[in-house]
């Protein structure tokens, strides 16, 4: 079983992601009650954990970036790449899920009040600016070097944007945990965890399939210019 | 310590020297700054208020610290001054500091002549206008300078340093155009002294990495 799991981490990952994503939408809409907001609360089981999948990525893709600057790990600037990737992927789903939301709560599409929306959109200009850094330099140590010190400083963007937004706005945001532990009863929150669990699982998965495919085109690049 | 400071005052005295002679970014900022404010004061409707001119104040030093920092490293990258600077035996991270100073002078020039064009155009300032400004151009030439030391090196230059400064700006528009208009502003000038400090660290830590090819 192990050696079995050893050579199909992939399709063991992608096939965990898909269970957990199936059992997480049975509890969201035959398990966690209907709150006093409506259907539309439903939302939040798919955009909090998408928000948090993606802070994950970005974390992680700094992670990579320290071992890059670090350890000078070979390959370490791809994973960190296809992470921050991963991260902006998730960005944009939590602004369009955010967005969504906003509009059947408050009535609005966008609203600066709304305070991880307008963080993500910020994180969503500077990951962005990530790969025109990135497409903007040769291939090589420099510019695995520039991309990690970015990477690094995203991370670091990431809670003094929070800071700065919270002063700047008088935020209506719902807060669904503070320091008295998670304001939401238990099966929601359970619901909570197991969404968050899928949605990590599936980032983990894409992660995982995307760097296969980034490895297998290098891979193929080399072979070729072995060949001409 | 004291070999590591007379390396910065040397690097910083090249940059000031270098623009004394050539006088290519300082009249530039200036110029520039002078005329994004009465371009602002056409943009603002007549009876908008005071506040609005406030923030304008703002997207004038973002905008015309951009404009240095794109100097920034021009002559390092075009006359290859940096593969000297490399080979210099000095610790890299006095190359930012060293930068990174001669940015803020030029800034603080520009400043100087922007402020009372600003009070002149628009409303007077006060005490934690200047509080604010003074913090938000350490912030800014700090992360800016590894910012331009990364655009340069690749192949859109001065398209992209607008696009990876902008994103890191916002902290400091925040906390600048706070102080200028809440009425308590310590919060807003300690925010910003944390942007500068945090900032400044890792870029004082990171620098090695991007002018090391």
């Amino acid at each position: 079983m192990s050696t079995w799991l050893r050579n199909n981490q992939v399709p063991a990952l992608a096939g965990l992601a898909a269970a957990l994503l199936c059992a997480a939408i049975a509890l969201i809409f035959f398990y966690a009650p209907v709150d006093e907001d409506g259907l539309n609360q439903k939302i939040f089981y798919f955009h909090v954990p998408i928000a948090f999948t993606a802070y994950a990525c970005f974390g992680w893709g700094a992670w990579k970036g320290l071992l890059v600057l670090w350890k000078g790990r070979p390959g370490a600037d791809l994973e960190s790449y296809v992470a921050i990737h991963q991260g902006v992927i998730f960005g944009a789903m939590t602004l369009i899920t955010g967005s969504l939301w906003a509009k059947f709560r408050w009535g609005v599409w966008w609203t600066w009040s709304e305070r991880q929306l307008v963080l993500f959109l910020v994180l969503f200009l500077f990951y962005s600016a990530y790969f025109m850094l990135r497409y903007s330099l040769e291939p090589g140590p420099q510019r695995e070097n520039l991309c990690a010190v970015y990477a690094l400083f995203g991370v670091v963007l990431i809670p003094i944007s929070l800071l700065a937004i919270r002063l700047a706005e008088n935020y209506i945001h719902p807060v669904a945990f503070n320091k008295h532990g998670p304001q939401m009863a238990t099966s929601q929150f359970a619901t909570f965890m197991v969404a968050l669990a899928a949605m990590v699982a599936l980032a983990g998965a894409l992660y995982r399939v995307e760097l296969l495919g980034k490895r297998l085109d290098a891979r193929l690049r080399e072979l070729r210019e072995l060949l001409a | 310590m004291n070999a590591y400071l007379a390396d910065v005052a040397v690097l910083a005295r090249k940059d000031l020297r270098l623009e004394l002679r050539a006088r290519s970014t300082v009249p530039a900022m200036l110029l520039f700054v002078v005329a994004a404010l009465v371009v602002f004061h056409f943009a603002l409707p007549s009876d908008s208020s005071e506040l609005a001119a406030n923030g304008m104040l703002w997207v004038a030093i973002v905008f015309t610290a951009l404009l240095g920092l794109t100097r920034a490293f021009v002559a390092e990258r075009e006359q290859r001054l940096i593969d000297g600077l490399l080979l210099a035996p000095c610790d890299r991270s006095a190359i930012w500091l060293a930068k990174t100073l001669s940015v803020l002078g030029f800034l603080v020039i520009a400043e100087v002549i922007a402020l009372p064009a600003f009070a002149l155009f628009f409303s007077g300032i006060d005490g934690a206008t200047v509080a604010g400004v003074a913090l938000a151009d350490l912030g800014i030439c700090a992360v800016g300078t590894v910012l331009a030391a990364m655009a340069v090196a690749g192949r859109a230059r001065e398209l992209l340093l607008p696009l990876l400064f902008l994103p890191l700006a916002i902290p400091i528009v925040v906390g600048g155009v706070g102080a200028s208009v809440a009425g308590e502003p310590a919060r807003y000038l300690g925010f910003l002294a944390l942007y500068d400090a945090v900032f400044a660290i890792i870029s004082w830590a990171s620098f090695e990495y991007v002018v090391t090819e």
